[in-house]
C-alpha cells in the first residue's frame, strides 16, 4: 500500500496536474523554495516567486484565471487573506453572476490554515467559516493525505474559484517550517493518519461537496472537518468502552455543503455535536444547525468551538482550540 | 552632535544579548512558534529610538523584541511574555510577533506592511493630541512591495504627519532574494510620493542616530515624513531554523533531506524540457550559493561588534560596561524562568 504525508500528496496531485496540462502555473512568496520539487520537474516559468504583495499577486491570479490559465496561488496563511480579501470578496466570487454565467474564474487559492504550534491568534485562525459565507467560493478543508490530494485535483477541473485549506498540524512542510523549525524539543498534537496515510496509486479527483461517514454511530453524531475530524475519532473511540457509539462525519468541504449527509446521519441519532476549529459565532457551526432546522429535523445540538482570538501561550492555546477534553465533555452533555 | 557611541553600544549589546538569549530558550524548546530575531539590525533601531520622548509611538514588524526594549520595556516581562506566561507583557497572549506596550505606545504586527498605516495612524494622533510627537514605523524592504505601506507613505506625505518610515533592507524578502521581486529603487519611490529619503549604513549607529535625528526634528516641526533606507544583515535569516541557513551550518544533515526528492522530482517523466528543469535547479542553487556567500559571514556587517572597535581605545571603560550589561541579561533571564505563575 502506497501511504504519503499530507503535503507531499498535494504536491503530488498537482504534480500530476500540472503534466496533464500545461495551462496549471504556481506562484506565490517563497514558492521557488517551498515548491522546490515542482520547479525543478516543470520549471522557473510555472512555479514563481512573487513580491510580498498579496492583493496584486492574487488579483492577478484571478484574471489570469479569467483568461484562460489554472493558477494557483498560494498565500502563506489564511490569515493573510485579510491583506488581499477583495480579490475573492468583489472578484473572484462576482465575475460568474456579473458576467450572467458566461465567464469564471477558475484559481485555486492554496492555503495554511489552523493552530496548534504556538505562532498566536494572527497566525493560527481557521477562517473556513468567513470564507464560506460569500456566494461563489468553493471552500475545501481535507482532513487525510488521500482526500487532500484527490480534492486538489478536482479543484484544478473546477470551473470557478477554489479556497485549498491547508491544515498545518497535517501538512508535514508547514509544521517545520512554522512550527519547529527543525527542533526535537518541541511537540505537536499531530493526528497520525491525517498527517500519513493510504493514498492511490494514481489521483483521480474526489467529488466536491461530498462529505464522508468516518465512522457510523447510533447515539450522536459528531460532525467536523480538518484536524477536528480526528480529535472527534479520538474521542469516538474511547466513547465506546462507555457504551457509547458516536458517528463522525467529515464534511470535507465547507461550501457547497453536503446537506444531504449531514440531514441524514443527524436524522438517525437525533444528536449532533459539531467541532469546529474556526470562530464559533456566525460560522460553520451555526450553518449546520440552520441546515437541520431547516429540513424539519428535530435533535439536541452543542458544538465545540474557538470563542476568542487564539492566545499565544501553548497551554491557552491547547484550551481554547476544540480538544478532547472538551469534545467529550460536549458529547456527555448532549447525552444527558 | 554625534550620539554618544557609549550609550548606543550599551543598549546594542543589551539588545544583542537579550535576543541571543531568546534563541536559546527557543531552541531548548520553551518559546514556541516561529522566532524573528532582530540580532544585526540593532544599529538601525537604537539609531533610531536613541531619540523617542513621552508620547512618541513605534509600529513594529514581527521583529519587535528590541525596539521594545531599546525603548524601556523591562526584559523580564519581554521574556515571560515569550514564554507564554500570564504575568509576560502581555499576559502570554501575544508571543514576540504581538508585542504591545499601550505605555510606551508601541503596537506589533506579524503582517508585513501593515506597520505603515499603524504609524500613519499614530502621527495623525499626535498632530491632534501631542503636537510635537512622532511616529516611527519599522519594516524590512519586503513590506516596500505591500500595497498598504505605499498608500500610508503617500497618506503622510500629504497629510504632512509626522512619520520616520524606516526601511531596515537586508535584501531578503521572507526567504526570497528581495533583488528578484522588486522593481526600481526603493528611495525612488519615496521620493516618487514626496517623501524624502535619507539613505544610511545601517550597521553604523553613529551613522543612524544622526540622520534620525534630523529627520525626527524635522517631523516634530510639522514639515512631515522622512523614508530612512538602512541597510543591514540579519544573522539568522528571516527566523530561526530557516532552512537555507540549516544547509550551510550543518550540510551533511541537510543536503540529503533537499537533494534526494529535489532529484527524483526533477527525473520523473512528465513536465518541463530538459532547459526549463535545469533552469529550475540554477534557482535552487543559487539560493543555496547566494546563501552560502551571505555577507553575515562578514563581521564587518556587525553593528555592536563594529561599535566595539571604536570604543576599544578605553578598554577599561568597555570592560566594566560589558561586564554590566552581561550581568543585567543574565540576572534578567534567571529571573524570567523563575516561577511559573498559576
Amino acid at each position: 500500500m502506497k501511504t504519503m504525508f499530507f503535503a507531499q500528496a498535494v504536491d503530488d496531485a498537482l504534480a500530476q496536474a500540472m503534466a496533464d496540462d500545461p495551462r496549471i502555473i504556481l506562484l506565490g512568496e517563497d514558492t521557488p523554495l517551498l515548491r522546490r520539487n515542482l520547479l525543478v520537474r516543470f520549471g522557473p516559468r510555472r512555479v514563481r516567486g512573487t513580491p510580498i504583495s498579496e492583493s496584486a499577486f492574487l488579483g492577478a491570479g484571478v484574471a489570469a484565471a479569467m483568461a484562460g490559465l489554472r493558477p494557483v496561488v498560494e498565500i502563506y496563511m489564511v490569515d493573510f487573506l485579510g491583506v488581499c480579501m477583495d480579490a475573492l470578496l468583489n472578484h473572484a466570487s462576482k465575475v460568474e453572476t456579473f458576467s450572467g454565467g458566461q465567464w469564471t474564474a477558475p484559481v485555486v487559492v492554496r492555503v495554511p490554515c489552523g493552530g496548534g504550534y504556538g505562532d498566536g491568534g494572527q497566525h493560527e485562525q481557521s477562517l473556513w467559516g468567513w470564507l464560506a459565507h460569500i456566494p461563489g467560493l468553493t471552500v475545501l478543508v481535507p482532513s487525510t493525505p488521500a482526500d487532500a490530494g484527490g480534492l486538489m485535483l478536482a479543484a484544478l477541473q473546477q470551473d470557478g474559484p477554489v479556497i485549498f485549506l491547508e491544515h498545518k498540524l497535517l501538512s508535514e512542510i508547514w509544521l517545520e517550517f512554522l512550527g519547529s523549525g527543525a527542533r526535537s524539543t518541541v511537540q505537536f498534537d499531530v493526528p497520525a493518519e491525517g498527517a500519513k496515510s493510504a493514498v492511490p496509486k494514481k489521483w483521480e479527483p474526489l467529488p466536491i461537496g461530498k462529505a464522508a461517514l468516518r465512522r457510523p454511530g447510533s447515539d450522536l453524531t459528531i460532525i467536523s472537518v480538518g484536524v477536528g475530524v480526528h480529535r472527534a475519532l479520538d474521542v469516538a473511540r474511547s466513547l465506546e468502552a462507555e457504551g457509547i457509539s458516536a458517528g463522525v462525519l467529515d464534511l470535507r468541504t465547507v461550501s457547497p455543503l453536503d446537506k444531504a449527509a449531514v440531514c441524514e446521519t443527524v436524522a438517525k441519532t437525533g444528536r449532533l455535536l459539531v467541532v469546529d476549529e474556526d470562530y464559533e459565532g456566525f460560522g460553520l457551526s451555526g450553518e449546520l444547525s440552520a441546515v437541520i432546522l431547516e429540513a424539519g429535523i428535530s435533535c439536541r445540538y452543542a458544538r465545540v468551538c474557538v470563542q476568542t482570538t487564539i492566545p499565544y501561550a501553548r497551554n491557552l492555546e491547547e484550551e481554547i482550540l476544540p480538544n478532547r477534553q472538551r469534545i467529550y465533555a460536549g458529547v456527555k452533555h448532549l447525552l444527558q | 552632535m554625534p550620539g554618544d557611541l557609549w550609550f548606543l553600544y550599551s543598549v546594542m549589546l543589551r539588545s544583542r544579548l537579550f535576543e541571543e538569549a531568546i534563541a536559546k530558550l527557543w531552541h531548548e524548546g520553551l518559546i514556541s512558534g516561529e522566532m524573528h530575531l532582530g540580532t544585526g539590525e540593532e544599529a538601525i533601531i537604537a539609531g533610531v529610538v536613541a531619540h523617542l520622548r513621552e508620547h512618541d509611538a513605534m509600529a513594529l514588524d514581527h521583529r519587535g523584541t528590541a525596539a521594545l526594549l531599546m525603548r524601556g520595556v523591562d526584559p523580564v516581562l519581554i521574556l515571560r511574555e515569550l514564554l507564554g506566561y500570564a504575568d509576560g507583557l502581555c499576559g502570554g497572549k501575544g508571543g514576540h510577533m504581538h508585542l504591545f506596550s499601550k505605555e510606551y505606545l508601541a503596537a506589533s504586527s506579524g503582517i508585513v506592511g501593515a506597520e505603515g498605516p499603524t504609524a500613519a495612524g499614530f502621527g495623525m494622533a499626535a498632530q491632534y493630541l501631542h503636537p510635537g510627537a512622532i511616529a516611527v514605523a519599522f519594516f524590512g524592504e519586503g513590506a516596500m512591495n505591500q500595497g498598504m505601506l505605499l498608500e500610508s507613505m503617500n497618506l503622510a506625505s500629504v497629510w504632512k504627519l509626522p512619520v520616520l518610515f524606516v526601511c531596515k533592507d537586508d535584501g531578503w524578502a521572507i526567504t526570497t532574494q528581495s533583488e528578484k521581486v522588486k522593481g526600481g529603487d526603493l528611495s525612488e519611490r519615496a521620493r516618487g510620493m514626496g517623501v524624502p529619503v535619507m539613505e544610511v549604513d545601517g550597521c553604523d549607529v553613529s551613522a543612524v542616530w544622526e540622520v534620525s535625528h534630523s529627520a525626527l526634528e524635522r517631523a516634530r516641526s510639522g514639515e512631515g515624513p522622512t523614508f530612512l533606507h538602512a541597510r543591514c544583515v540579519h544573522f539568522e535569516g528571516h527566523f530561526l531554523g530557516f532552512q537555507l541557513i540549516r544547509m550551510v551550518r550543518d550540510p551533511l544533515r541537510e543536503i540529503p533531506e533537499i537533494a534526494v526528492p529535489l532529484t527524483r522530482s526533477f527525473l520523473r517523466p512528465g513536465g518541463a524540457s530538459l532547459g526549463e528543469r535545469l533552469a529550475g535547479v540554477k534557482t535552487v542553487l543559487g539560493a543555496a550559493l547566494s546563501t552560502l556567500r551571505d555577507p553575515r559571514r562578514d563581521s564587518a556587517n556587525d553593528p555592536v561588534r563594529r561599535a566595539r572597535t571604536t570604543l576599544q581605545v578605553d578598554s577599561l571603560r568597555l570592560q566594566e560596561l560589558e561586564d554590566q550589561v552581561e550581568e543585567e541579561i543574565r540576572r534578567a533571564v534567571t529571573s524570567s524562568l523563575g516561577e511559573v505563575p498559576s
